[in-house]
């Protein structure tokens, strides 16, 4: 059942302001969401005044200067600044999206950040995405076939069947379409969410794949598959431009045509 | 495993509502409130076949404006259940489901649902 309000150990109290040095010629302010797993008090917004003559062009530039210059304790995953690694997923302005890919100077007013919506957080902007790899998982993202492959080449398929798995086989599987999902937050126990569903249709779409059958019994599900009503805030926000909630509706057509 | 002591990240309150996700849960509010219409309806034929003053005391009782609300907020159900319904079924068979498409479909079902109740009302 939907839980809407946080409970109370998530509640987000008042936190710490951080002003800028006098010296500051372009003052931009960030309201982070810090918890600290040590102290045992709630998680509670600071705000840091960041110069940005002196910062670079994308909101993770800034974090990054807040961490080395105003307050080191900020902790947030990152790796390859260049929006292929996913690590440095959260919401931003209210939208998810990776911290690398976003400048902040496209986003109106003081700059939001929050981790990803609706999951457990370890630390500030770092969410616990244990449930969601085992999600990815248990689809069995894997090649699947009782055929022997030829024993002198690859297992080859046309240039048109490739073209299909292209685009799903683009995801980066930086969370940020599943905890968009309004039935992600309420049921993401048994829900899959719309990265691991993506990933299942590119296996099942795969002309070298011999598992179709199988993966379409694990998917056929009121909850697995079927608890996506189509809300697309994951299309609307896949910071690499997929399309998540196309990948289910074809999955869910092919549950149907498989029935005639 | 999962700690349980770890807080859950602010959702709801933080994300910005994007048109699909607002006319979805648009959806669902306004099939809660046909579920009761109907009701009202039902009543609304019970008393008509229980004779003309059962009848009259039934209309009555919408006629305020607390049920000129009412009616009108049924009217607005029924057309955008059914103008977003539609829309529903063409996702089904696996058309507009580009971004760009269910943008504009979302502000058509939109417009469309303040026309046709406009047009009920007005004609």
């Amino acid at each position: 059942m939907a839980e809407f309000r946080l409970p109370p150990n998530s509640r987000i109290k008042k936190g710490n302001h951080y002003a800028a040095p006098a010296s500051a010629s372009s003052v931009r302010r960030f309201a982070v969401y810090r918890y600290d797993p040590d102290s045992g008090e709630n998680p509670r917004i600071d705000t840091y005044e960041v110069d940005m003559a002196t910062c670079g062009p994308m909101v993770l530039d800034a974090l990054i200067k807040i961490k080395n210059e105003i307050d080191p304790t900020l902790t947030f995953r990152r790796s390859c600044r260049e929006g292929i690694c996913g690590s440095c997923a959260m919401n931003i302005d209210g939208g998810n999206t990776l911290a690398c890919t976003v400048a902040s100077s496209d986003i109106n007013g003081d700059v939001k950040i929050y981790p990803l919506p609706h999951m457990p957080v370890v630390k500030d902007l770092v969410p616990d995405l244990t449930n969601f790899y085992a999600q990815y998982a248990s689809i069995k993202p894997w090649l699947q076939s009782r055929t022997p492959a030829p024993p002198d080449r690859e297992r080859l398929q046309s240039k048109e069947d490739q073209e299909k798995i292209d685009e799903p086989a683009a995801c980066i599987l930086c969370a940020c379409c599943s905890t968009s999902c309004p039935s992600y937050w309420w049921n993401s126990d048994r829900y899959l969410g719309p990265a691991a569903l993506l990933a299942a249709y590119r296996w099942l779409v795969d002309s070298r794949d011999e598992a179709t059958g199988e993966r379409l019994d694990d998917l056929e599900d009121p909850f697995r598959l079927y608890r996506c009503h189509t809300i697309m805030n994951c299309t609307q926000t896949c910071p690499k431009g997929l399309n998540p909630a196309r990948a289910i509706a074809e999955t869910k057509k092919l549950l149907v045509e498989r029935r005639h | 495993m999962t700690n349980q002591s770890r807080p859950i990240s602010p959702h709801l309150t933080v994300y910005r509502w994007p048109i699909t996700m607002t006319l979805s849960i648009l959806h669902r509010a306004t099939g809660a409130a046909l579920s009761l219409g109907f009701v009202a309806m039902a009543l609304w034929l019970i008393s008509a076949a229980s004779g003309s003053a059962a009848y009259a005391d039934f209309t009555d009782l919408l006629d305020n404006l607390f049920g000129k609300v009412l009616l009108i907020g049924w009217s607005f159900s029924f057309f955008f259940h059914l103008a977003n319904g539609v829309r529903h079924l063409f996702w089904d068979v696996g058309l507009g489901l580009e971004k760009s498409q269910a943008n504009t479909s979302a502000w058509f079902v939109l417009v469309l649902t303040f026309g046709l109740t406009a047009a009920y009302w007005l004609i």
